[in-house]
């Protein structure tokens, strides 16, 4: 069964001043799927997040988000594409001048032509899906680095896309949370159809959501496969990633 | 695209072209309900049920086919509005995948939590006046007592001090500074001497335009111009730097490193500004007195010669070491108001542009209040 492709990557190139970043990663991420982005520190994850969100403009390669390509997409084009995606952003990037429930709501009122009253109870339910309705009112500066993590899930799937960012989700969460966290992508992704990339070093996390891998090293793809294949591969940088996370089973 | 259903409707539910039958007390979804259709649909839905008092009201979802999060919700909305009249909504048919995304998004019951209770006008008034008490101003002042403390006690410790950081600030707060305070002093010299030059000149009185000029500058225009445009350029950004620095987390890494942060941030900047500001006023006078000088030579005649004459004459050295006193008060002010500033800051980003703001405001403010009181107790 051929499955849809959400993100196809090609020979991408990257680099700041003289130092290469990324030379030729390609890769695919297809709908429904959790496809998570591995690798060590340095090794360009994050800035093949930020050339798949738009954020750095593409000087070598094509990517194609949703059927889009990204560098060819005119402002108008790009924020209709900004539409159908959310975007979790390590640090949560919730505006510290707006309550959780603004900040929740602010794609809604931008962007739809909902009444406020029915704004309000999506903002609730969207917060009760995260367990942090008790912080409607509250200002980021007020919450913990967990709410301010579940508060940034809740306003980037208040729109309902269709594809997810995560950067680093897990960060910082306790094993609980993270668990939760863990069921509410599944959720997302099961009953949705919602398809997710995500950048994460979380093992655990790894192995209850993840689909595919996409292993990065010194800016090139070194893997890329099922789970099931990442976890016997023989390449060193995998095997090495995850033989770390056997060793603590065996413990 | 306008969708039409057979008109066989006790009642047709117009929701901006697309339209709803309710027979009896059914109404029949069909296609689908997202975020374009969610808010109209709840809307229409209970502005045609509301007057009807209806007891029981069914949302036949058989015919339904798309629903995303904003659909579901206003399932409930509906619900929860007719509920508030005592009518039960019932859903029925919907299909596995309508059904999967309501048990998703359909909230159990309804969670509002109220928002804080708003004070008063008079506790507001209260609290800040409290607030301006035991946190304003006692919190200047222990900022001021610590950054004195640390400021003595380094002078005498010269190894404990960060090697080059007096050097670079007095780049960045006086040298940097230079070119602008001597341009503003020279043209306002200059304008000085211009508005009076008609005046005095009716009186046959040319010659008074140098001790117009000198006491201006030298004993308050000179030293205020200094101050003001310091404050402007350096408390802002020392406002800046160390807000930044508390959103960081930098200021409580360096406490858990055993380092005060007034001294290792702030004693470097009051050193700085204490020993550059008195060099910029010295420049804003010399630039503001060839300014008026200018101005008198070309519009009184009065030539470089009778100028400098005059001006031996009317100079007085009290004003030497009265800019000098000011130039240290304007530095302490400076440097503890945008410090004091900056480790108030709360909210992150948001929170850097307030405190930056305030501290200029407040800084300016500071500056010219001295200015004035120094002038009563110099000149009075």
């Amino acid at each position: 069964m051929n499955k849809e492709k959400v993100i196809a990557v090609e020979n991408l190139h990257a680099a700041f001043e003289d130092r290469i970043i990324l030379s030729g990663v390609s890769f695919s991420a297809f709908k429904g799927e959790v496809t998570v982005l591995l690798g060590g520190s340095g090794s360009g994850k994050t800035t093949v997040l930020k050339h798949l969100l738009g954020l750095y403009p593409i000087t070598g390669g094509r990517i194609s988000v949703l059927g889009k390509d990204v560098a060819t997409l005119r402002e108008v084009e790009q924020v209709e594409l900004y539409l159908q995606m959310g975007v979790f952003y390590q640090s949560g990037a919730l505006l510290n001048s707006l309550t959780v429930a603004e900040n929740v709501a602010l794609p809604l009122m931008q962007h739809t032509k909902l009444p406020s009253d029915l704004i309000r109870e999506i903002v609730y339910m969207k917060l009760g899906l995260v367990n942090l309705t008790h912080a409607y009112h509250l200002y980021p500066s007020q919450l913990s680095g967990g709410m301010l993590k579940r508060a940034a899930l809740a306003r980037a799937i208040v729109m309902d896309p269709p594809l997810l960012f995560c950067d680093e989700p897990g960060a910082g969460l306790d094993p609980i949370s993270l668990e939760s966290l863990d069921q509410l992508i599944l959720n997302l992704k099961n009953k949705l159809g919602m398809s997710i990339v995500m950048v994460t070093h979380e093992v655990s996390s790894i192995m209850r959501i993840a689909n595919k891998i996409v292993f990065l090293d010194q800016g090139k793809v070194v893997f890329e496969g099922p789970l099931e294949d990442a976890l016997k591969s023989e390449q060193e940088a995998v095997k090495a990633f995850f033989s770390i996370h056997r060793h603590k089973q065996l413990q | 695209m306008p969708r039409k259903k057979p008109d066989t409707s006790l009642l047709v539910i117009d929701n901006h072209g697309i339209e709803y039958r309710m027979v009896r007390n059914t109404i029949y979804l069909y296609e689908s309900l997202t975020f374009e259709e969610a808010g109209g649909f709840a809307n229409s839905v209970l502005k045609s049920v509301k007057p009807l008092k209806l007891k029981k009201l069914v949302l036949d979802l058989s015919d339904l086919k798309q629903i995303d999060s904003a659909g579901v919700m206003a399932l409930y909305y509906v619900e929860k509005k007719l509920r508030e009249q005592n009518a039960l909504v019932e859903l029925t048919g919907a299909s596995a995948e309508v059904s999967a995304k309501i048990r998703l998004f359909y909230p159990e019951d309804s969670q509002h939590v109220e928002p804080p209770a708003k004070k008063n006008i008079f506790e507001s008034l209260g609290q800040e006046v409290y607030l301006f008490f035991s946190s304003y101003l006692f919190g200047f002042l222990l900022l001021t007592a610590n950054v004195f403390y640390w400021g003595v006690a380094d002078l005498f410790r010269p190894a404990a001090r960060r090697k080059g950081e007096v050097v670079n600030q007095s780049v960045l707060i006086g040298v940097n500074a230079s070119l602008i305070v001597i341009f503003l002093s020279f043209v306002i010299g200059y304008v000085i001497a211009l508005q009076a030059s008609g005046q005095l000149r009716s009186f046959g009185a040319n010659i008074f335009v140098v001790d117009l000029v000198v006491f201006s500058i030298m004993g308050q225009m000179g030293p205020l111009i200094t101050a003001i445009l310091v404050a402007g350029r350096s408390a802002s950004a020392i406002a800046a730097e160390i807000a930044t620095m508390k959103v960081t987390a930098e200021l409580d890494a360096l406490k858990t490193m055993g380092l005060n942060p007034n001294r290792f941030v702030v004693v470097p900047k009051l050193y700085a500004s204490m020993l550059t500001i008195p060099f910029l006023i010295v420049f804003a006078n010399v630039a503001g007195i060839t300014g008026g000088a200018l101005a008198a030579w070309n519009y009184l005649d009065i030539g470089p010669e009778i100028f400098t004459n005059r001006m031996a004459n009317i100079m007085l050295t009290k004003d030497l070491y009265t800019a000098l006193v000011k130039s240290q008060v304007y530095a302490g002010i400076i440097v503890l108001t945008g410090s004091f500033y900056g480790f108030r800051v709360e909210r992150g980003a948001e929170g850097v542009g307030k405190v930056t703001t305030q501290a200029v405001v407040v800084a300016i403010t500071l500056v010219i209040l001295a200015d004035s009181i120094l002038g009563i107790i110099f000149y009075a």
